[in-house]
């Protein structure tokens, strides 16, 4: 313990007798400013792991995590969800047809319907997606083969889109309007619900087309050309539809003009592309009904009546339609509140075994004193 | 064309010059070949030049050439897989910082080139001498230098105003050694003089060599009325000399400005880099391997896609035309070097680059390394080294100057068995002398000097009573010795010693009423009292190596013969009257006492002559004097004789004053295992004294080895027992640690394990066969197994060799400090130079990497800035890798997810954003900042250094654990947001795992991580840590807001297609839970393993820390010790020079006819060991020719 450190008089901070020796006009040295950022004095707070910290951190964590895990558990656990694979591998399922005798060209569509039974009832709203697998949305470039400037109604875009579209800029030498290859390969299946009651009669359920994409998509970044003209397919004259479509993009929706065009929703949740190659994209809600008692979907049988349109077979990919409600923490995915169960637990025992080996070993440490 | 060229290149690039003809006052002939004139220009650029010389120069580095190379690759489409952006933001700002670093450097230069071209000169233009610039100076002008002025230009010498044309040159700045050169003229031109006129009608043609930059070598003609002359080197004089000790002389300019030998010699300074410099080179090859290797493995997997699933995904994706998978690999290997280029950060050398910066500024700003009484400020003359300041294991020190203040005071004494010089107080007790204590008072004595401080008050009144040993005492300091006084004015004397130790004496007797006046060959007026007396000089019996002795023979005025004598007192001792044995006795003691102390010793004896036998001895004493064979043995024969039957008068102690704080910087220092080489021209025993008082010898040291052996066969012999007894299991053969790298072949000894702390001195002539090649190991192994090592007699070059040695065989960084040119050598070698400022000469600060006035202030250098600068180096550069690799990892896992597309998992904003904002500051706070314990616990616990020697906080080890760390993170942060982001929706239904927001959530994750990882790594957190982390986060949500926002989608469209990406994700709990998941699951594991560390496997940083948080207070400061006392027989040096005296010229007189006005210093005081070794040999020259 007997270091010496040598600490001249001159050497520290404020020299008391040297102000009146220099009085007022005192030459100016070359002494440096005696700031608290110069002498690296700044105060500050120095924390250091110890056990009176780290232990009760451990607990804490814990003591946290387990709980808000069991809720998230919970809450998912409650989320109706149903799914239904409709992409007709097998040759006994009902879309098997369907799936084999595809043609981008064919002019007859092929319908399917598959039948369904619900085992429990659906309370709140209803939210109907459709499924992809193994559909590389996420591919570069994939990803960039759009033109937002088109899509926000650019008008010089629209007649002259970024060469990113490329094969589906041009066709026919008419610019594609949407251009690219994510318009291109919009999703075109139509799907259906029935409700069979046990009485064998169909109902149809009323499937809401809106209000399923973005607030910011469809007001903002979506625009239709030529501003406030109705007729779009004025605006959109000069250009030609995306090969793979059978209908321009004016005619996406004809019954809503608000959903017709570029602001089509189906086209902008399409546009939307998915971080994963196993997406599911919202296609429909059903809403409940106000004031009324009975669930949205009861339980019951139902049939997915499917117009398939669109091929997945060739790159093994599959087609889902899966119905769900929602909770506040969103769809169903257990993942969370498992994972936070097991970090609370993990983090306890941890704070179990810290806690035993600081009180084996840790006053060794505290107590040893620094060799010198 | 070809004219053109030639018009443009040939004139700026001369045809190699193959021979010079220049004529002498004529400017016009000198113009027909073009030469250069005098002005210089160091500076880099021009307006002009500037922007396109520099850029071109920075894009000739390797990181900035990758970066190009990057950008060409983004601008092929196929490959291109980030916007150009996101390169060339980094690059703009990477070239603009380093652009405006190389102007404001640029602008210096010129600044300087402007100052030594405006320098003026007296030129001979058209008969007259007028002032000039340098710059304007010409080939063939005649220049005019004075004394102590720089030589101009390249100069042929043609007269001085020194006998037989001779002038002395100070060449320190060109070859750093300071003692004089002698040029002299040729006879034809000095006999020109300085008549103006002759000097203006001479018309010499030179023919010599064309400009090279051989500083030894020099051939030429000179033409002078048709007789033509041979010139050597001899005749010239350099540019960057100093004129000393000539009135005047002139000059014909040959050579001017760039064809000047020092201009051609310089621009070749080494380059230092640090060890954390070199490791990183090493580490950034190995990133290039990994980037390499991780690129692969992502193409082979894009083209297993491409066949397998890519094939048939072609109805909705199709393939530019003609590609394949193994064209779309090939392209997508180039893709991920783009993306990934991440782990090679461009910003990292920029960054280093601003933090060392910071940490330079840091030591210039220190007031505790400001010295009040020269003004000095501590300076950080290179910025790039400061980290290595904390891995220093070797340091060589020069003593004289550095240690030593090179100030002698004449401090105790002991006259007739009565010791005087302590300060007792009334108890009898020792007090500490301070500035506080009452200093005798002098002004009895008109003749004192002023300066001279003693702090006894008996001494003064035993002379003032008339004691008569105390008389004969200060009589015999007064006439025996060589020193040369001078009074310009009455009573205002100076005296010119040979060495200080004699001048201390002579101002000692000075003061106490012996004032030494005048001499002249024969005679010594000295003020004895008030009463002027005149001793006739009989003979001066003079020192040498052998003798350890001076005496004089005087007559007194009452015309007693007396002989006085001064030397090592065991010299004395064995010639003293068998009466004395009792006053013997009691001075051994007082001796010994004095030597504890680390006082330089004199014993001095007198002794009463019979004029017979005087005169007797005196014919034999002309005879030997004169004898043409072995003079020197004859006359030590001769002197021997009469220098015996001494009575002894006392003992003088002088102090080689030690400058403040030394052995307490010393035994820091030790304690922090840093091994100590002092390097000193000085020889054997005074270094080994001063060893002792500075506490690198100590009593405690189980051994101290001597090696001074005279043949290589001895000294090896010596070393290896040495080696033996310190170790006795070491084998002959050295442990070697070889290793190859980068094809340099690399020796490395291994450190021996030695138990027990020994010293090992080693004189110049042993260093000299130690250092021979076969030697070398065998010393280094010998010397680095000791605490201490102290070389005397060392040349400039040596030291540079001993530093060379360590520094080439040991894993070790080395530190060199000294203050005079002839520690120039050893400052350049050695890692990290030292300079101490404030002294006279500046060549040692000059070349030195930092400077500062006092050698105490190398602990605060080392142990406090040094360490830290170390910690933030390492931390930076941990934490600096963790975040990019983090980073750029997670691209690497999202490959196997999005076909292997080179599909990037972030935003390219954020991309672009990510080094240079968002994690910029915070990091280079937690560098500039970052302390783990203050500067008092540094001093407290030197311990703290060793992880520094150690390389403990940044290795090819701790890198490794980055990688695996960082690979452990972006784990998690990625697969954490997929596994939570998978098949879910918003709270509404919509859509949250689309692209942008999977992009947002992992980057919000990353940046979450990634700082709470660097709030870990924080030990000091002061309001700027705070500021700029918290600003950073902020900036991020604020920056990514705004470039998400709809205003920033409709006025740049394309630019920004994550138009509410921010709003829409960001709003859901689960996000905020996954992220809070990720962040706690990052740093959990991290701080479960440091307390598990710091529980088990404490380093003594955590012991100290945690000691800091106990005691919550500064650490008391340690109780100033007093000096210890040592209990020794060791006899101290005695203070002569090393070399022989003046004797011969004191008695004939010769340089006393130098009219004294025109020797401002007879002696100029030379302040190195080296100097000292030679003494003024251009006084012997001009004795010589004075005499022939």
């Amino acid at each position: 313990m007997m270091a010496s450190s040598y600490n001249a008089k001159d050497e520290d901070g404020i020299q008391p007798g040297s102000v009146g020796s220099g009085g007022p006009g005192a030459v100016k040295n070359r002494k440096p400013d005696n700031t608290a950022f110069k002498q690296q004095r700044l105060p500050a707070w120095q924390p250091i792991l110890t056990a009176g910290t780290v232990l009760p951190a451990f607990f804490t964590i814990g003591l946290i995590f387990i709980p808000i895990g069991i809720g998230l558990f919970v809450t998912s656990n409650n989320i109706k969800e149903f799914e239904i694979d409709y992409t007709g591998v097998d040759k006994s399922s009902p879309c098997f047809h369907c799936s084999q005798n595809y043609s981008w060209n064919s002019t007859s569509a092929c319908t399917c319907s598959v039948p369904f039974t619900l085992e429990t009832s659906f309370e709140s709203n209803v939210f109907m997606y459709y499924g992809l697998s193994n559909f590389y949305q996420n591919h570069r470039r994939y990803v960039k083969s759009r033109d937002d400037s088109q899509l926000n109604g650019d008008q010089s875009s629209l007649l002259n889109p970024s060469k990113e579209c490329e094969p589906y800029r041009k066709s026919d030498e008419k610019t594609i309007a949407p251009c690219g290859a994510i318009a291109n390969s919009l999703f075109n299946d139509t799907l259906e619900l029935f409700h069979i009651h046990p009485n064998g009669n169909r109902t149809a359920i009323h499937l809401v087309k809106t209000g399923i994409a973005w607030w910011t998509d469809k007001h903002v970044k979506f625009r239709n050309p030529g501003g406030n003209n109705k007729n779009l397919s004025v605006a959109f004259q000069d250009t030609s539809k995306p090969v793979n479509w059978r209908k321009p993009v004016y005619e996406l929706d004809p019954t809503d003009p608000d959903n017709n065009g570029f602001i089509n929703e189906d086209f902008i949740v399409w546009m939307r592309t998915a971080a994963l190659p196993t997406f599911r994209k919202l296609f429909r809600i059903i809403q409940k009904k106000k004031d009324s008692k009975t669930p949205t979907l009861q339980s019951g049988n139902y049939t997915l009546e499917v117009t398939y349109n669109y091929p997945v077979r060739s790159f093994d990919g599959r087609k889902r339609m899966i119905l769900s409600t929602i909770s506040w923490m969103g769809g169903k995915n257990p993942f969370l509140g498992i994972a936070y169960m097991t970090v609370g637990s993990v983090c306890f025992f941890l704070g179990v075994v810290l806690l035993i080996i600081h009180h084996k070993y840790g006053n060794r440490n505290n107590n040893a004193d620094i060799p010198n | 064309m070809g004219s053109l060229l030639s018009a443009c290149g040939l004139k700026k690039k001369k045809k190699a010059e193959e021979n010079r003809h220049l004529r002498a006052n004529d400017r016009e002939f000198n113009f027909s070949f073009q030469y250069a004139n005098n002005a210089i220009k160091t500076s880099r650029y021009n307006i002009f030049t500037f922007l396109p010389l520099n850029l071109f120069e920075q894009f000739q580095r390797l990181a900035n050439a990758y970066f190009v190379f990057l950008l060409m690759l983004q601008l092929i489409p196929q490959i291109s897989s980030l916007s150009w952006f996101t390169t060339v933001v980094p690059l703009l700002l990477v070239l603009s910082i380093t652009l405006a670093k190389d102007l404001s450097d640029d602008i210096t230069r010129h600044k300087n080139d402007k100052h030594v071209n405006n320098r003026e000169v007296e030129v001979l233009i058209d008969g007259e001498v007028k002032k000039e610039k340098w710059m304007n100076v010409q080939v063939g002008d005649i220049v005019k230098l004075e004394n102590n002025e720089f030589v101009t230009a390249d100069l042929l010498l043609l007269s001085s105003s020194e006998p037989l044309n001779l002038v002395y040159i100070e060449t320190a700045e060109l070859d750093g050694e300071t003692n004089l050169k002698v040029k002299q003229a040729l006879t034809v031109t000095g006999d020109l003089g300085n008549d103006i006129q002759r000097l203006a009608a001479f018309k010499g043609e030179v023919h010599c060599e064309p400009p090279n930059n051989r500083l030894d070598r020099f051939t030429g003609t000179l033409t002078v009325s048709g007789e033509t002359l041979a010139l050597d080197n001899e005749r010239i004089l350099l540019r960057g000399c100093t004129l000393r000790n000539t009135e005047w002389c002139f000059g014909l300019v040959v050579f001017g400005g760039p064809d000047t030998k020092l201009m051609q010699n310089s621009g070749k300074t080494v380059f230092k880099r640090t060890s954390i410099d070199r490791l990183m080179n090493v580490l950034v090859m190995f990133i290039f391997g990994f980037l390499a290797f991780m690129c692969t493995i992502l193409s082979i997997g894009n083209a297993i896609w491409e066949y397998q699933e890519g094939e048939s995904f072609i109805a909705f994706l199709p393939r530019p035309d003609g590609a394949n998978a193994s064209l779309s690999a090939f392209l997508t290997f180039w893709s991920y070097v783009i993306i990934l280029n991440t782990v090679v950060p461009i910003s990292l050398y920029v960054s280093v680059e601003i933090l060392r910066l910071g940490n330079s500024y840091f030591i210039d700003w220190d007031r505790k390394m400001y010295h009040v009484k020269s003004d000095t400020p501590a300076q950080a003359r290179t910025t790039t080294l400061n980290e290595e300041l904390g891995q220093i294991k070797y340091i060589f020190s020069d003593k004289t100057g550095t240690l030593t203040q090179n100030i002698m005071t004449f401090n105790r004494c002991s006259i007739n068995g009565k010791s005087y010089g302590d300060v007792v107080d009334f108890a009898g007790q020792r007090v500490e002398i301070t500035e506080k204590t009452e200093k005798v008072d002098f002004s009895w004595n008109p003749l004192a000097d002023p300066k001279f401080s003693f702090y006894d008050h008996q001494l003064v009144e035993a002379v003032k009573q008339g004691s008569p040993a105390v008389q004969d005492f200060f009589r015999l300091l007064a006439l025996c010795h060589t020193v040369m006084p001078e009074e310009k004015t009455e009573g205002e004397l100076y005296y010119q010693a040979q060495s200080p130790d004699e001048g201390a004496l002579v101002t000692a007797a000075r003061n106490f009423g012996f004032v030494f006046r005048s001499r002249t060959p024969e005679s010594i007026s000295v003020m004895e009292m008030g009463v002027p007396t005149t001793y006739e000089l009989l003979a001066v019996l003079d020192f040498n190596n052998v003798r350890k002795r001076m005496s004089v023979i005087v007559r007194s005025p009452k015309g007693r013969l007396i002989l006085y004598c001064k030397g090592a007192d065991t010299m004395i001792y064995e010639r003293l009257h068998p009466s004395c044995s009792k006053i013997m006795e009691v001075t051994t003691e007082h001796l010994n006492e004095y030597a504890g102390e680390g006082l330089r010793t004199l014993a001095l004896a007198c002794k009463d002559l019979d004029e017979e036998k005087f005169a007797e001895w005196k014919q034999r004493h002309h005879v030997a004097s004169t004898a043409m064979d072995d003079r020197e043995a004859k006359l030590d024969a001769i002197y021997e004789e009469i220098e015996k039957d001494l009575q002894l008068l006392g003992a003088s102690a002088v102090e080689d004053k030690l400058q403040d704080g030394v052995p307490q910087t010393i035994e820091q220092l030790a304690q922090a295992d840093i091994k100590i080489w002092v390097l000193t021209g000085d020889k054997q025993e005074t270094a080994e004294n001063i060893g002792y008082s500075c506490n690198m010898l100590r009593e405690e040291m189980k051994d101290i080895f001597i090696v001074a052996a005279n043949t290589a066969a001895e000294v090896r012999k010596e070393l290896v027992n040495a080696r033996k007894k310190m170790s006795p299991e070491s084998g002959d053969e050295p442990p070697i640690m070889k290793s190859r790298l980068w094809g340099k072949k690399s020796q490395v000894v291994e450190d021996e394990k030695v138990d027990g702390e020994y010293g090992l001195v080693i004189n110049g002539h042993s260093l000299a066969f130690a250092l021979q090649k076969d030697m070398q190991l065998e010393l280094l192994r010998t010397a680095c197994m000791c605490q201490t090592v102290i070389c005397c007699r060392v040349t400039p070059l040596q030291k540079a060799q001993v530093v060379e040695l360590v520094k080439k065989h040991k894993n070790a960084v080395t530190l060199a400090i000294g203050d005079g040119a002839n520690d120039v050598s050893m400052i350049k070698t050695a890692h990290i130079g030292v300079g101490i400022s404030g002294q006279e000469g500046m060549q040692a600060v000059l070349s030195s990497d930092f400077s500062f006035a006092q050698f105490r202030y190398l602990q605060r250098l080392l142990l406090v800035h040094g360490r830290w600068s170390y910690l933030r180096m390492c931390k930076f550069l941990r934490y600096f890798f963790y975040k990019n690799f983090t980073f750029t990892f997670v691209h690497f896992w999202y490959g196997f997810f999005c076909g292997f597309s080179a599909q990037t998992v972030y935003d390219e904003w954020f991309i672009t954003l990510y080094n240079l904002v968002y994690t910029a500051l915070p990091v280079i706070a937690l560098s500039m900042f970052d302390q783990d314990v203050n500067d008092r616990w540094s001093f407290q616990y030197p311990q703290l250094y060793s992880p520094g020697q150690l390389n403990q906080y940044f290795s090819k080890m701790a890198f490794v654990r980055i990688l695996l760390h960082s690979c452990y993170s972006s784990l998690i942060l990625f697969f954490i947001p997929w596994a939570a982001m998978n098949d879910t929706v918003r709270d509404d239904g919509k859509e949250i795992a689309d692209y942008q927001s999977f992009a947002l959530l992992a980057q919000t994750c990353l940046l979450i991580a990634v700082n709470v990882q660097l709030g870990l790594d924080t030990c000091y957190w002061t309001a700027v840590n705070q500021f700029f982390l918290w600003g950073s986060l902020s900036v991020y949500f604020a920056v990514t807001f705004t470039m998400y926002s709809n205003g920033m989608y409709l006025i740049f469209t394309s630019s920004f297609p994550f138009i509410g990406a921010a709003r829409n994700s960001l709003s859901q709990p689960n996000v905020w839970l996954t992220i809070f998941l990720t962040t706690i699951l990052c740093s959990l594991p991290v701080v479960a393993q440091r307390f598990l560390f710091i529980q088990l496997k404490p380093t003594i940083n955590d012991k100290v820390r945690h000691k800091v948080r106990q005691s919550k207070a500064m650490p008391l400061p340690p109780p100033r010790r007093f000096p210890r006392r040592r209990i020794s027989t060791r006899r101290s040096g005695y203070a002569f020079s090393h070399a022989r005296g003046y004797g011969d010229l004191v008695t004939s007189g010769g340089f006393l006819r130098i009219p004294i006005k025109t020797r401002p210093t007879i002696f100029p005081r030379s302040e190195t060991p080296v100097a000292d070794s030679t003494p003024q040999t251009y006084r012997a020259i001009y004795q010589e020719s004075a005499s022939s």
